[in-house]
């Protein structure tokens, strides 16, 4: 009998029951809750008359709909602060931990996860968002779930779910000057597609993935969605652990000892079987830049849109409705276009990691004139990590302010909206129509590229900083 | 909580034959501010919909008197993106009951499930035909013999759904009363682990 994935160990263990031709029982060990996508679930038990199951394994923070400036002061909008107060009063009825606006813990629900320990190797983990997939860098199975399924993990810590089939993709090789974690993932979207996941449970391997640190695992798995994955994981190593080392909701002790033999297990068998595989050479990768309105529309920061003879013929309406919105043209090169807006930010690229190299490149420049900068930490922990480390005081004497932490700009929910037609360099996870706003268009790149656009107004390679 | 029961239909269609089309498309981020299920229906495809002050954009296919109907045909690769289920209460709320295209993302096509809203995956040749066919063409749609139909050519093709999603759709279940109902499983399950 051959081996078993990595994904498989995960997912047998806490497969409570199985239907024949139907969906898993999975049992879910962390639950993570935001104000968006819970508040219809948590009015469903209460439509049964009961509470949350195991209060104990679910987590919650207010990122989608808040302020990235005065959160000390209340909401502005009547809506969005209804919205966040009724995530307050639900996590109150029902004993959840809430780190609400203002927490020292308070941030975008997957920056906040692996920072405080609730992340760990080997667990299942869900949220109502699709970047839960962010939580697999740590070896466990993490991926987004809809409301329904928010209220069936509330009500039973239970989630009804099919098994996915598996998808290795190897990437082996080192990663070019200039090419960071979100290059490489946004290189593999753009040969994948958008669509090129679905229904399978990636893991990434490879030495250019082991050669990553935990923040750039992160970035990788985060966008595991943008292929259509259900999410995606890579094997915890010594990297993992000393990352889960001593976080607050870490094991301790003795049980830490116990607790990370147990991890060091997770890991694909040798002969085990995969549905597909994909093998990339880290080599081949440059800094990456979508030019469309999917996440798959990328390519290298030197290369040209592709031209129409490149799409198949059935999608090319498609593929030209996409650029007219960009306002670009097939074959047109990326280098030297207009940048009016540069977001950093999210649960993508929103960590030290990011805001560190943003700060370093852009250390003893100048943000272009006509540049809007937004940089957002990911969470108040980050936040006073940039301070800390003296990166607050490099981005202001570059001309770049540091908001506060939310999701932002990424969706635009709150205030933060990049206006209609302006081109927006950012690091966040998704370039669709109206993203950052109604009418706004959206780049997708690392923060190394966006730094480069910072300062020059214009699409600009990294590497030629 | 008894959601829909799906009863096979015959029905007129709305074509919108674009791929991957997202679900910021289907329900922009800017309306996920409500805190209940309803009302949705009216945002549905907001920014394709509306002008910037409310009016109907004409060329839009939701716009044009010609097309109705329950069933939504749309390119490959809808629901992209989010996991939102807004997008499927969206769907939902205007008044599809099914949603036909080549190739689902995952999270809408379960949201859609939750929701009594019923994905169908067709070919793409099916898919074309529907999409050449004329605004008086109908679909049959029967659950029970997981058939599709596409009247103005004959063409029945057979869909995919595991059984235990097809029981729920026909009835009305729901997976939280199921999951309800194996509660001492899952406490005997943690029993176990611990």
């Amino acid at each position: 009998m051959a081996g078993k994935t990595l994904f498989d160990k995960i997912w047998d263990i806490h497969e409570v029951k199985t239907i024949e031709d139907g969906p898993s029982v999975l049992y879910i060990d962390r639950h993570l809750v935001h104000e968006v996508t819970s508040p219809q679930a948590f009015a469903g038990l209460k439509a049964r008359g009961i509470k949350v199951f195991r209060p104990q394994n679910t987590f919650a923070t207010p990122d989608h709909n808040i302020p990235t400036i005065n959160q000390h002061l209340p909401i502005a909008d009547e809506v969005s602060r209804f919205q966040v107060d009724t995530l307050t009063k639900n996590c109150e009825e029902n004993d959840v931990t809430l780190f609400g606006l203002g927490h020292p813990k308070n941030g975008v629900v997957h920056v906040v996860g692996p920072e405080n320990g609730i992340t760990q190797p080997g667990m299942t983990i869900v949220c109502g968002d699709s970047h839960t997939s962010t939580h697999g860098a740590f070896g466990s199975i993490a991926f987004g779930i809809g409301t329904s399924e928010v209220e069936m993990v509330l009500s039973t810590q239970c989630i009804m779910q099919p098994r996915p089939k598996t998808m290795k993709i190897n990437i082996d090789g080192e990663l070019g000057k200039g090419v960071s974690a979100k290059d490489l993932v946004l290189y593999v979207i753009s040969k994948l597609t958008t669509g090129g996941g679905t229904g399978y449970f990636v893991e990434f391997s490879g030495s250019a993935i082991r050669n990553l640190s935990m923040e750039g695992r992160m970035t990788v798995c985060n966008m595991s969605i943008e292929m259509g994955a259900r999410g995606g994981l890579i094997a915890p190593d010594e990297k993992t652990i000393e990352y889960v080392k001593g976080r607050e909701y870490a094991p301790k002790g003795a049980d830490w000892d116990k607790t990370v033999e147990k991890w060091k297990a997770l890991v694909t068998d040798e002969d085990a079987e995969f549905d597909k595989i994909y093998n990339f050479d880290a080599a081949d990768i440059e800094p990456m830049i979508t030019y469309g309105t999917n996440p798959g529309m990328g390519v290298g920061i030197t290369q040209n849109i592709p031209t129409l003879d490149t799409v198949e013929e059935a999608s090319q309406k498609t593929y030209l409705k996409s650029l007219e919105y960009m306002g670009y043209a097939p074959g047109e090169k990326m280098l030297g276009k207009k940048v009016d807006w540069i977001f950093v930010g999210s649960c993508t690229n929103g960590r030290i990691e990011d805001i560190r190299a943003f700060a370093n490149a852009v250390k003893g420049k100048k943000k272009a004139d006509g540049v809007t900068a937004w940089i957002v930490p990911g969470s108040h922990q980050v936040e006073d990590q940039v301070i800390a480390e003296g990166l607050r005081d490099i981005l202001e004497e570059a001309g770049f302010e540091l908001r506060q932490p939310g999701c932002s700009a990424c969706l635009a929910m709150n205030d933060d909206k990049v206006p209609a037609g302006k081109y927006s360099v950012a690091t966040s996870n998704r370039n669709f129509e109206g993203r950052q706003g109604p009418g706004s268009r959206t780049l997708l790149a690392g923060p190394l590229t966006a730094a480069a656009c910072a300062v020059t107004g214009v699409i600009t390679d990294p590497r030629t900083l | 909580m008894p959601i829909n029961k799906f009863i096979t239909l015959e029905s007129t269609y709305v074509p919108l034959p674009i791929e991957n089309v997202d679900t910021d498309q289907i329900i922009p981020a800017r309306f996920l501010k409500a805190t209940t299920k309803e009302g949705f229906g009216d945002n549905l495809f907001a920014d394709w919909r509306y002008n910037k002050d409310g009016s109907p954009k004409a060329d839009f296919v939701l716009n044009n008197p010609d097309y109705s109907g329950s069933v939504l045909v749309a390119g490959k690769n809808f629901g992209s993106g989010s996991s939102r289920e807004h997008a499927a209460w969206a769907v939902d709320g205007y008044g599809f009951k099914v949603v036909v295209s080549s190739f689902f993302a995952d999270i809408f096509r379960n949201n859609s499930l939750n929701n009594g809203v019923l994905p169908v995956v067709i070919s793409e040749a099916f898919l074309a035909d529907l999409f050449a066919a004329g605004a008086d063409n109908t679909v049959v749609v029967n659950l029970e013999e997981q058939t599709i139909t596409n009247k103005a050519n004959g063409k029945t093709e057979s869909f995919d759904i595991n059984s235990y999603k097809k029981n729920c759709l026909l009835n009305g279940f729901d997976d939280i009363d199921y999951l309800m109902s194996v509660k001492d499983e899952i406490e005997a399950y943690e029993q176990d682990r611990a």
